[in-house]
Parts: structure tokens; sequence; C-alpha cells
């Protein structure tokens, strides 16, 4: 999944700059010039300006990150590749595309292709990529508005099974596997078995998808004008509901052993690859890094911004708040967890009671077990009829946390055993909502500004005309998601779209800033943009660790998926199984 | 307790039932502990005469007649879980058990003044074999989230349509303002005076102080 940043933008908003600079004729005497008159603009606009723009830059960091997490799997072993990766890859991709940015000052096609004219190609995969993702990630901010929408009612919709026409009992798709599953698959996506049966338009997501858009379009109109203004609410919401939720879950009973799951690294997974590619590619999303927008919107940046400050202290809070964000998570599905572990082992306990009439209150979560294996020494047969599941707190913890299931399934059923939930799930979606929203922003820009510097359109098209366009034809193709079999697409669109571009990209960027501009050119760029040469720790990762990184996980990624036979998950009711909560088949 | 559960062993001597057929009995069970908690009563002798009057009661409203009474409503088999089997005499023959159906419809029928007696619910106060009957979840005419999403749409439209006419009216005031005398040197507008243009003498437009690029 794609997350952007979105903290270039409002250091944009806050530099009092009218002008996006094509490089192409550029003159070093004019750039000297205008960069002289740039900062006495900027001097003569206020010290204010400049401090605004400096406090916005370290205070409102990269969001997004947190949405890319509840897309992904973060099982307790993500945590160290992530962290690394984000150090030896992030941190050095992200400098390197401020620097080229601010310096080139072009967008990302006008920048590639001033390297070298062939590397045009590099600019044009990043703005392809940047249209693809954006077109099916509006697609899951759709489900969130859809969530959104149904949040305004007590009860919550999810939290009740709809009764069969007898009104005798529940309907049978729903008691098998549970309420909220049930309204995640049936009432919202109405999913189909399979992929190759669509099933039809669903005029609910439609609709769902046609607000998505246009929210989009109105904070995108202008480009960076109203990008800019929309971007106070979409950084500092999630914060605040983070927090709110971050107290809300502490309070609840078992968090903590959330929280604990969540740190605990788990060898077998650390040596996996795929590991390390999720790991990887949820930096690349993170900084939104090899999409095109993080260049386009650091060549606004006055020439002499220390683009190494900015990168280094974006991605330390980046980091910060990813761990912020799996804390929370994580604690709220320890709840959940802990919550599933208590109706698992009531059920037992009750079954018992039953079936040896024993006194309520005489079995107990204490002495469960003893009570358990007693009785299976004196009537064994009857133990074996009742057929007692095996309820370990290990497994509900790792049930359901990944993908869109984290987000629509897990949190919505912990959300409906908290009090007042209408007003919880509100805010989460509201703040699930923001989240993406600034996703989509970088996205949008990584798209249209391309557009604008191929000269596909003519040029008096105004930018609200072409902001339209990529709206509409968006839309137009993520109708694909809106049918019976949508889920299936977006996954399929989510696991290849998303990751394997964007490390080609990254790849390819290093390799022609690192080799084809001649790094030592690049050190010199730097040294004229922040007055001092990068020390080694750039120059290592620049020229070797992070293109070698990628690349071997790239090689590993490829490795491990041409040898096994792709497979995706699907919901039968056909299938459903009366055992477990979850009931996902491979297919 | 105990002692009922002694006297119950002892065949009664009037209007002997046969409970080995238990054909036309049900079994209920409670869970007084699991639905009250601390406020949760002990099961006595007094509640189970509460429970048999609730049956007769039952019976009663359903047959709209007054002919049913405690002695009617036999019970067997309490276990300290709290279940025990019980069975409804006909009133003009204690010997004859009532059909199993009428007894169902009747316990259905009056189940929520059972329930309400016992401080319990269709889950803690179990009729092994009657099904409870589910309320209907109430559905409002308009779907809510219709309302959510018809505001949601509203604002949005308003507000593309204020900034989109807002653009239109800056450009054509734009436009005005360019018919004005152009005769002024384009590059006057750089601080220092000094003209940005390339080896061919050509102007760099990069660099004036054009206002037709986006504004913030």
């Amino acid at each position: 999944m794609i997350t952007f940043s979105n903290e270039c933008i409002l250091s944009l908003a806050h530099y009092h700059l009218d002008k996006h600079f094509h490089l192409l004729g550029l003159c070093k005497l004019c750039f000297q010039v205008h960069s002289n008159k740039q900062h006495s603009k900027m001097s003569s606009s206020g010290l204010h300006t400049n401090a605004l723009s400096a406090q916005y830059f370290y205070i409102a960091p990269l969001m997004v990150s947190p949405l890319g997490v509840i897309q992904t799997v973060f099982p307790g072993a993500f945590m160290i590749p992530f962290l690394i990766l984000l150090v030896l890859e992030g941190i050095p991709l992200l400098h390197l595309e401020f620097a080229i940015g601010q310096r080139l000052r072009s967008g990302s096609v006008g920048v590639w292709r001033s390297i070298h004219p062939c590397l045009a190609g590099v600019g044009i995969a990043s703005m392809m990529v940047a249209f693809t993702v954006g077109m099916y990630y509006n697609t899951i901010i759709a489900w969130v508005m859809w969530y959104f929408f149904n949040s305004f009612q007590d009860p919550l919709p999810w939290s009740q099974c709809p009764l069969n026409e007898n009104s005798t009992d529940v309907v049978s798709e729903c008691a098998r596997s549970s309420s909220v599953d049930y309204f995640w698959y049936r009432e919202t996506l109405n999913t189909s078995a399979s992929i190759e049966d669509s099933g039809g338009l669903q005029w609910w997501i439609v609709l769902s998808l046609v607000c998505a858009w246009t929210v989009l379009y109105v904070c995108c109109l202008r480009g960076i004008e109203t990008t800019g203004k929309a971007v106070y609410i979409t950084s500092t919401l999630p914060y605040v509901v983070l927090t709110i939720f971050l107290v809300r879950g502490l309070t609840l009973k078992g968090s903590t052993s959330g929280i604990i799951y969540l740190f605990t690294p788990n060898l077998e997974e650390l040596m996996n690859p795929k590991t390390w590619l999720d790991a990887g590619a949820q930096v690349f999303y993170s900084f939104s890094l090899a999409s095109g927008g993080l260049i386009s919107f650091s060549s606004y940046n006055s020439v002499h911004n220390n683009c190494e400050q900015d990168a280094v202290i974006i991605s330390v809070i980046n980091g910060f708040t990813s761990v912020y964000a799996a804390i929370v998570i994580y604690s709220i599905i320890g709840f959940r967890a802990t919550e599933s572990f208590d109706a698992c082992l009531n059920g037992n306990i009750l079954a018992l009671l039953n079936a040896f009439d024993l006194p309520e209150g005489s079995i107990n979560e204490s002495n469960y077990e003893e009570t358990l294996n007693r009785l299976n020494g004196t009537s064994p047969g009857i133990i074996q009829g009742l057929d007692l599941t095996t309820c370990n707190i290990q497994t509900f913890l790792s049930q359901g946390v990944e993908g869109t299931g984290l987000a629509f399934i897990a949190f919505t059923e912990a959300i409906i055993k908290m009090p007042a939930s209408p007003v919880w799930s509100v805010l989460f979606f509201i703040m699930l909502f923001c989240l993406g929203l600034s996703t989509m922003f970088g996205s949008i820009e990584g798209s249209v500004v391309p557009l604008q510097d191929l000269n596909i359109f003519p040029k008096w098209w105004p930018k609200e005309a072409l902001t339209g366009m990529v709206c509409l034809v968006s839309f137009g193709i993520a109708l694909i998601f809106a049918q019976g079999s949508g889920n299936y697409w977006l996954a399929l669109f989510d696991g290849y779209a998303g990751s394997i571009p964007l490390l080609i990209v990254g790849f390819c960027e290093m390799m022609a800033v690192s080799y084809v501009y001649g790094i030592d050119r690049f050190n010199k760029d730097i040294e004229f943009m922040i007055g001092h040469k990068p020390n080694f720790f750039w120059q290592a990762t620049w020229r070797v660790i992070s293109p070698l990184l990628v690349f071997v996980i790239f090689v590993f990624y490829l490795g491990t998926t041409a040898t096994k036979e792709l497979t995706y998950i699907a919901w039968n009711p056909e299938w459903v199984k009366t055992i477990l909560p979850q009931y996902l088949l491979n297919s | 307790m105990f002692g009922l559960l002694l006297l119950l062993c002892l065949p009664p001597a009037l209007g002997a039932v046969d409970f080995s057929d238990y054909e036309n009995g049900y079994q209920v069970r409670l869970s007084i502990k699991t639905a009250l908690g601390d406020e949760a009563y002990e099961w006595n002798e007094s509640e189970m005469f509460l429970f048999r009057a609730t049956i007769a009661f039952a019976m009663r409203q359903f047959t709209k007649t007054e002919a049913y009474g405690i002695d009617n409503i036999v019970v067997r088999n309490q276990t300290q879980r709290v279940s025990f089997w019980f069975i409804v005499t006909s009133p003009e023959n204690p010997a004859q058990t009532v059909e199993k159906e009428t007894v169902e419809k009747a316990i259905r029928r009056s189940r929520n003044r059972i329930n309400n007696a016992f401080l319990l619910t269709d889950k803690t106060l179990e009729f092994l074999g009657i099904p409870p009957t589910l309320a209907a979840p109430i559905s409002p005419a308009t779907p809510p989230w219709l309302i959510v999403f018809g505001v949601v749409i509203g604002l949005v439209c308003a507000g593309i349509v204020a900034l989109l006419t807002s653009s239109v009216v800056k450009r054509r005031r734009g436009n005005k303002a360019k018919q004005l005398p152009e005769e002024e040197d384009p590059a006057k507008g750089t601080d220092k005076g000094i003209t940005c243009e390339d080896r061919n003498g050509v102007y760099n437009q990069g660099f004036s102080d054009d206002d037709r690029l986006t504004q913030l």
C-alpha cells in the first residue's frame, strides 16, 4: 500500500512561493539571482514564514505510514526489518530525492530527462505507479467512507446478525461466521465466491466511490494551493484520534498482551524473505519514495533549503509515528483477542456445566484445565461428544491482522465491544479517511505533474481540468473494484501494482544519480545547496548499500514468488465451517 | 432444595403421573449467576413455586381458561446446575399430560413474561427444544447511511462549485488586468533589475514576477 508524505506539501504551503521552475534553459547567474530573491522574499514576509514552515516540517510529519501499517501484516518480527530498512534504505533515498528535486528544480520526468534523455522512462514509470496505486487506494478510502456513513447509528449495523425469514434464527452465513464478517463480506462487499464471478456493480459501493473521488477532487483542485490547506486537517486529526485511542486502548482489558505480542520478535518470520520484502515495500510506501511526488514537491523549495536535515528529521518522525500507531492498534487487537479467548473459554465451561449438571461457578478460568482433565478421566466419552475447541490466545492475536481485514474486521469487532461504540467508530473512520486522503494527495501530484511536464494535454488546459481528468479516468477504471469480485481485484493490485515497480524505480533512481549523474557532481551540488559535503554515511548508502539491498530483496522476492503457486484468499459461504471464527479459504 | 429432591424421589400418592414418559416434558436450564452476577438469587423452593406459577399462568393465557393451577405443573429431576424437567397435566384429568406442542405454544407466547419474572433472558432461562422468538432489529425507513452520504456529497459539491467559480472569476480578472498597458519591460519584476536572459538574449519567463501561475 502506498503511503505518501505530506510534509512536503506543508512546507510548500508556507514558503511564500509562486513559481514552478522548469530546469531547461536555466542560467547559473539567474539561479543565483533568483535564489537570493527567494531569500529576501522569505525574510521580508517574515521570519514568521520561515519559522512556521520549519515548525510544520517537524511537527506535521508523514502521517500516512500508519495506514500502510494497518494494511499490511504487522507481526512482532516486522518491527526489526522495518526499522533497519528505514535507516539503510528510506533515509538515503529520501535525501536523494529531496536533493535532486531541489537542485534540478523540476518534476520527476524533467529531472530524469535532464540527467540523461534515456532516463525519462524512470519518470514515466513513477507516474504510472502513482496513477495505478492512487486508483486502487481510493477504493479503500471509499470503503472507509461507507463504514463512516454507517457509524451514525446505535446499535452499529455490524454488531447484530440480521434475522432470516421466519425470525427464528439469524441468517446462516452470519451465524457460522460472525456479525462483523457478515457485514464486511456480505453487506458491504457482497463478495462473489471467486474472481471470475463478477457479481455485477454494487450500487452502494459506487456511491461511496463517487464520494471518495469528489472529496479528493475538491482537495486537489488547484494543486498545491488547495492541498496545502487540506493537509492541516488531514495531518493533525489522525494524531489526535490516535492519542484518544491510545488512552482508550490502554484502559481496556488485555491490551498489554497485544503490545507484548507486537514487540516479541519471531525468529522464523525474520528468516522469511517475504517479511523483509514487506518491510522494504512498507518503507517505500510510508515515505512515498519512487513515486515522483517527493521530487516534484521539493522542487518548490528554495535551493538553499537544508534537505539533509529535513530528510533525517522526517525519517525519525515517520519511524516514531509508525511505532506509535502500531502500539495503539495492537493494544486494541490485544483487547479483542482477550475477549475472543474469554468467550471461547466461557463457551467451553458452559458446555461442561451443562453436560455434567454442575452448579454454576464451580468451573472458572483458573480450575478449567484440571477440571477438564478430571472429567476426561472419569467420562471421556461425554467429553469427546462435546467437541470442545482449544482456546489459545496466541491464535486469536494472530488472527485477522492482515490486509483490509485489520481495519474492517478486527477493529470494528473491538469497537462494538467498547461502550459508546458509534463515537469510537466515527473517530476511527475519520482518522483512516484522513490518513488515506493524505496518501492520495501525493499520488495525484505524482500523476498530474508529469502529465503537465510531458505536454500530453494542451498547455491552455487549466490545472483544474487536468486534475478532474485524472480523477474521472481513475474513477472509471476503479469501478472494477465496485463489483462483487472487487475485493479480489483489489488484492491483486495491492499485491503487485505497488511493491515491485517501486523497488525497481527506487533502484534505478539510485543507480542513475550515483553512476550516470555522477556521485561527485551530486556531492558538489549538495555542497552548493546546504554548505557542506554529505558525510560518509550518505556516500556509502548511495553508492553501495541501498541499491544492493533493494536488488537483494527484489531477487529474493522473485525467487520465492516464481516458485510457488499463486493463490488468493476467497470467501465462499458454502464452504464455511462452524469451528473457526475467520472463514478464509485458499482457492 | 435437597429436601425437595428427596420428596420428588418418593412416588406421590395422588395423581401419580408416570414420569418415565418424558415425551411431553421439557427440560429447563437456568443460568442465574451468569445473568445476574453479584445480584444472583438463591434457587430455592419459593423460586420453584414461582416458576410453576408462571407456567400455569402461561397455560391459562394460551387456553384462555382459568383451569390450570400450580398442581398441574409437575417438576422432576432437579440438579445443582439448576436444571429440571417439568410436565403439564391436564386440569380435568391429572393423570394425563398436555401435548408438547400446546405447551410449547403457550410458553412461546408468554416467554417475555416468564423471563421477566426471573430477571433472566432467553439465553439464561433455556427451555431446551423451544427456540426463542428473536426480536427483529429496528430498521428505519431511510437507511441512515444515505442521509450522511447526502450531507457529505452536498457539502463537497458546494465546495467544488465555489472553488471553480472563484478560479474562473480570478482568471477573468487576470485577463482584464493584462489588457492594461503591457509596454513595461517584463523584466522589471526582478529585485535587482537584472534581466535573466540566456545566451541568445531570449528572456526566460521563469523569472518574471508573473502571476499567471498558481498563487498560494
